[in-house]
């Protein structure tokens, strides 16, 4: 019953193509985000009525239902999900997109026919499996179910690379022959090499990580647009490829690291340098009312926010200490890192909500000037973005990455809640430095007593 | 379709693809991602279409655990890039007059 006639149909994805295309062109400016994201929706709920009105198909009661469950499920979860939890969101979306696009590959298995259209059916079961099980992995660690550091175990090399070799072979195998049973072991192969993939990235590297699979998604949906001949998915699945791409690249070099790095770091080892025997060096802790003491009576301070803020839920409380402190003629600015937090831009979000002024929110090109004329530099909860081992010492696993110069401050205060070191897993000279104070606690247990103690004064 | 057009389609949508999102500031990368995510849910279309061919019971099940699994990446996705949006409007009051949305 295709109440479309074939040229309506392409017609129509075409108008939807074009959305997709406004859509990443609107995300990429401010101004024009929110309305990029609805052109987005829009083209995608066209898209799906084009296609009920256009195929042949049978089963639509169950697939309606199939799609009332998936919303059901997806729409709550995302509008009650934490801030603090949006990376992990974002990588289980992907997740299940790339498992879907290896079904629908594997299914169409049977009626694909000529050598490469069962290169794409393969393609895409494999590249689905490995964004299926790597996007699984990175919600694990995102969760903190498995431990956030990188999980390298000996000869794991070659046990990836045998992985790879397996999977390149039994994919022949199924250009070969079409047959079911391959391509089941096919989809475990994808699997095991997403989890190998994955598992020795460290913490820090996890949403650059998350962005690469996002990019192999939309590759495995490009591909499976060539299996089922449908250009629509052809050219939304190679827009998400090559526009992922470019965005990790440019997160990557926030970072200032490769990709290739970031995959393949832990496989050359050596890169948890200098994370032992520490701990025992003397540090100075304060009180929350000498901190209160400090920040009121200093002219510039300069918050440095990170991801133990998100943990602790502290943005609320952290805006109102600034909007205290500059009540009390204290000139209060936020320096944030491109990657603080688990996701970059996660800190922007995160202070938005809390109604920080865009206006004070610096980037840090902007305020890495500024520190030397700064009195005190109050950090919460961020670490790597922040530690001067990135600029010296060449062993690091972030050395090279562009740091908020914090080490410039007159004094530095670090609310964090223990000596452990940051999600990439190295110690802070800075934590040692004669000028900084600490203050151990919870963010915003430690941030609601300052600021008790700041309107006490 | 044959696949010189196929070869075309996709070379000149890669370079869309990069062109598109070359001078994004980091603060939206993010939100760029999540909804360049959204985006690829519509493997939803590719999952609709093989589940209205099958007939043999645990097949059509298969399906429609990828229509489901489609779904919840293309509305969760879009969903959540809305709410990430929807904190950046700030406190600037005359900048954001009421929502003008349908």
């Amino acid at each position: 019953m295709s109440l479309l006639s074939a040229e309506w149909t392409a017609l129509l994805y075409l108008a939807a193509a074009v959305c997709f295309i406004l859509a990443l062109k609107g995300l990429s400016s401010p101004r024009t985000a929110r309305r990029g994201n609805l052109i987005g929706a829009a083209g995608a709920t066209l898209a799906v009525i084009t296609v009920f009105l256009s195929a042949k198909l049978d089963n639509i009661p169950l697939i309606l239902l199939a799609i009332a469950v998936g919303s059901a499920i997806a729409a709550p979860i995302s509008r009650r999900v934490q801030m603090t939890q949006m990376p992990q969101l974002v990588a289980l979306f992907n997740g299940v997109g790339g498992g879907a696009a290896a079904l629908v590959a594997m299914l169409e298995l049977g009626h694909s026919e000529g050598p490469w259209v069962l290169v794409a059916v393969v393609f895409t079961m494999l590249v689905g499996a490995v964004s299926f099980a790597g996007s699984a992995i990175t919600v694990a660690k995102l969760q903190e179910l498995i431990t956030t550091r990188p999980v390298v175990f000996p000869g794991m090399k070659w046990v990836m690379t045998l992985a790879v070799v397996a999977a390149l072979v039994i994919g022949g195998l199924v250009v070969a022959t079409g047959s079911t049973g391959w391509a089941l072991l096919l989809l475990v192969l994808g699997l095991v090499v997403g989890l190998l993939l994955v598992l020795p990235v460290g913490g820090a590297d996890v949403p650059i990580v998350i962005s690469l699979l996002n990019a192999f998604t939309g590759l495995a949906v490009a591909a499976s647009g060539v299996v089922l001949d449908n250009v629509l998915l052809v050219v939304a699945g190679t827009l998400v490829g090559a526009s992922g791409t470019i965005l990790t690249r440019a997160m990557a070099s926030a970072m200032g690291r490769g990709v290739s790095g970031i995959m393949f770091g832990a496989f050359r080892g050596g890169s948890t340098a200098g994370s032992t025997t520490q701990s025992d060096r003397p540090v100075r802790s304060s009180n929350p009312e000498d901190v209160a003491v400090m920040l009121a009576y200093a002219q510039r301070v300069v918050i440095v926010p990170g991801y133990g803020l998100a943990v602790a839920q502290g943005q609320h409380t952290i805006a109102e200490l600034a909007t205290t402190l500059e009540a009390r003629g204290v000139d209060v600015a936020f320096a944030i890192h491109p990657v603080a937090g688990r996701m970059p831009g996660h800190m922007n979000v995160l202070l938005a909500e809390a109604n920080v002024p865009y206006e004070s929110l610096k980037e840090m090109a902007e305020v890495n000037p500024e520190f030397k004329n700064t009195d005190v530099v109050l950090v919460v909860g961020a670490n790597d973005v922040v530690n001067p081992a990135a600029k010296t010492s060449p062993g690091a696993p972030i050395y090279g990455m562009p740091i908020l110069e914090v080490e410039e401050g007159r004094q530095i205060v670090f609310l964090k809640r223990s000596m452990r070191p940051g999600f990439a897993g190295i110690e802070n000279e800075l934590l040692f430095d004669p000028k900084t104070t600490l203050l151990f606690g919870d963010a915003k247990d430690s941030l609601t007593k300052v600021l008790g103690a700041v309107n006490a004064l | 379709m044959d696949p010189i057009t196929l070869l075309t389609v996709i070379v000149l949508t890669v370079f869309v693809g990069f062109e598109v999102v070359s001078k994004v500031s980091s603060t939206l990368h993010t939100p760029l991602m999540s909804g360049a995510n959204a985006i690829h849910g519509i493997i939803l279309i590719g999952a609709i279409i093989v589940a209205g061919q099958l007939d043999d019971p645990w097949l059509i099940f298969v399906a429609l655990l990828a229509v489901a699994l489609a779904t919840a990446n293309l509305v969760g996705g879009f969903v959540v890039t809305d709410r990430m949006l929807g904190m950046f409007r700030g406190r600037k009051p005359a900048a954001t007059p009421k929502d003008t949305t349908k």
